[in-house]
């Protein structure tokens, strides 16, 4: 139930004065790159990294307190679980080093063993957990300490993509709805962000782009940096031609597409550049039209392609093997495809 | 000096001159300042394995990663707290490690004063078995010098694995 605001927050590493306001109980999220400065922003609000400017929680300053006075819940992208004390071990641990009396620790100790589904597990050294177990006591243990405010770096990323698809509603659903704590996510993955956050910022070295709703951001970004992290390479102003169901034909640019539809105002149509497939011979499904290859731009790992279908420009980004085994050249004549699902409708 | 950076600084450039001296070049100068008694002996092995068990837990302190220290510190542990109950427990492999070491080296450094500077023990059995021309009693005291530096690693890995559970 804390409100967390940063004012010219930098540091000489990476991070440019940065200026956000977290309102309580809010599930922020932070989408950067790999290096954009996110684990540094955390590390600062948390006390572990020095930077310059200030930051409050509920308006009072927490810049001169030490780190294990700012009651900050910190989960680090590798966990680092103390690899000497059993998991129960793990989650005490904040609450023995407050010097808490030893029933209250077991209390809340027992009491996140239930609410993490860690009971089995309580005993176990971290090398006998999994990936997933392995999050869960790490967030456990952050929680324990019952923090004013909680970080989360990339808490998903280094479990298989079941596996973190699963827990990203279970996690929301514990922090928010029972803990009730306000919430600094990072992620480089949208789909996290689409699923979970209620607002999020855009970091990109070190300077905080954009911060909104998705749909917002989506709708009008700021910048060239946030249209490629997100791929906003194909968001056209579109029009509803009829509705199906629960699908619309809409058009843009000449272009007519199938698209996924529940009711209300549309105005503008994304489609993500990885959804865009591309091949030499026409497949007659839905959504495939033909088109002109206009450009080629080698990137790291892999290739992106600008198309002329009627008015439209459509970038495509495929792996360089496909693209290698396609055989393409400019101006040759394409077939491209959209999963009517890849279109996505923004109000 | 493994947790605080200006302390290695300033002392690792004393210890790393020292530490190449072998413990026996040490024997003159403590038959000189101590003379020849029972404090001879323990002193030698003081010399023996003090610099490379420190070196070892140096290092062991040292490649405790500092995320560990963070986490600590940020779940309320006093940099105090979190040295004794973080980096000490997590050092404690590199530790072992010299003081496995050192156990063996230590044996024979002893046995080999004892050849050459202390009358008693079982050098000084050794040397005086040659004399004789007693090939059996030499043999014997290298056995015996044998187990005594397998029990003492031995020992040293029974109580590294009772304490260092979690590996």
């Amino acid at each position: 139930m804390t409100e967390i605001k940063l004012e010219n927050v930098s540091n000489k590493y990476i991070l440019k004065k940065v200026n956000l306001t977290i309102f309580s109980k809010e599930l922020f999220m932070l989408l950067g790159p790999s290096g954009a400065g996110k684990t540094t922003l955390l590390k600062a609000i948390a006390g572990l990294v020095d930077y310059e400017g200030r930051i409050f929680f509920d308006g009072e300053s927490i810049d001169n307190l030490p780190l294990e006075e700012r009651m900050v819940g910190y989960v680090p992208q590798e966990f680092t679980l103390f690899p000497h004390m059993t998991v129960e071990d793990n989650i005490a641990y904040g609450l023995k080093a407050r010097k808490l009396p030893s029933s209250t620790i077991l209390n809340k100790v027992e009491q996140l063993l239930d609410v993490f589904g860690l009971r089995n597990l309580r005993k176990r050294y971290p090398k006998d957990l999994s990936g997933g177990e392995k999050q869960r006591v790490a967030i456990a243990r952050a929680l324990a300490i019952q923090p004013r405010v909680l970080l989360l770096d990339e808490p998903l990323s280094n479990l298989d993509p079941e596996t973190s698809k699963y827990i990203r509603e279970w996690l929301k659903s514990i922090i928010i709805r029972r803990f009730g704590i306000t919430t600094i996510w990072v992620t480089h993955d949208i789909r996290e962000v689409e699923e979970l956050g209620d607002r999020v910022g855009i970091l990109y070295n070190g300077v905080l782009e954009q911060v909104g709703r998705l749909k917002e951001i989506i709708s009008s970004p700021r910048t060239d940096n946030i249209v490629e992290l997100l791929g906003l390479h194909n968001i056209f102003e579109c029009e509803v031609i009829e509705t199906d169901g629960p699908f619309a034909e809409i058009e843009f640019q000449g272009i007519r597409l199938l698209a996924p539809y529940d009711g209300g105002k549309i105005e503008k149509a994304l489609i993500h550049p990885q959804d865009i497939v591309i091949s030499r011979e026409t497949t007659k499904t839905v959504n495939t039209f033909s088109g002109v290859l206009e450009e080629v731009d080698e990137k790291i790992g892999y290739v992106r392609l600008k198309i002329r279908v009627g008015e439209a420009i459509l970038v495509s980004e495929l792996p360089l093997d496909i693209y290698g085994l396609l055989n393409l050249r400019l101006g040759e004549k394409v077939f491209i495809n959209i999963r009517p699902r890849a279109v996505k409708l923004i109000s | 000096m493994g947790y605080k950076d200006a302390v290695y600084r300033a002392l690792h450039p004393i210890f790393s001159l020292l530490m190449p001296i072998p413990a026996l070049g040490w024997l003159p100068l403590l038959i000189l300042w101590i003379g020849v008694n029972e404090a001879l002996p323990i002193l030698l092995v003081f010399i023996c394995s003090f610099f490379p068990v420190l070196y070892n837990t140096v290092s062991g302190i040292r490649s405790v990663d500092k995320g560990y220290v963070e986490i600590a510190r940020s779940l309320g542990a006093s940099p105090r707290k979190a040295f004794f109950d973080v980096v000490i427990p997590l050092a404690l492999n590199n530790i072992f490690t010299g003081l496995r070491l050192e156990a063996g080296m230590a044996w024979r450094t002893i046995v080999a004063a004892e050849m050459i500077a202390i009358p008693v023990g079982i050098g000084a059995l050794m040397i005086t078995s040659q004399y004789l021309i007693r090939v059996d009693v030499v043999m014997l005291c290298l056995g015996i010098l044998a187990l005594m530096t397998l029990t003492s690693e031995k020992l040293l890995m029974l109580i590294e694995d009772k304490i260092i559970k979690w590996r």
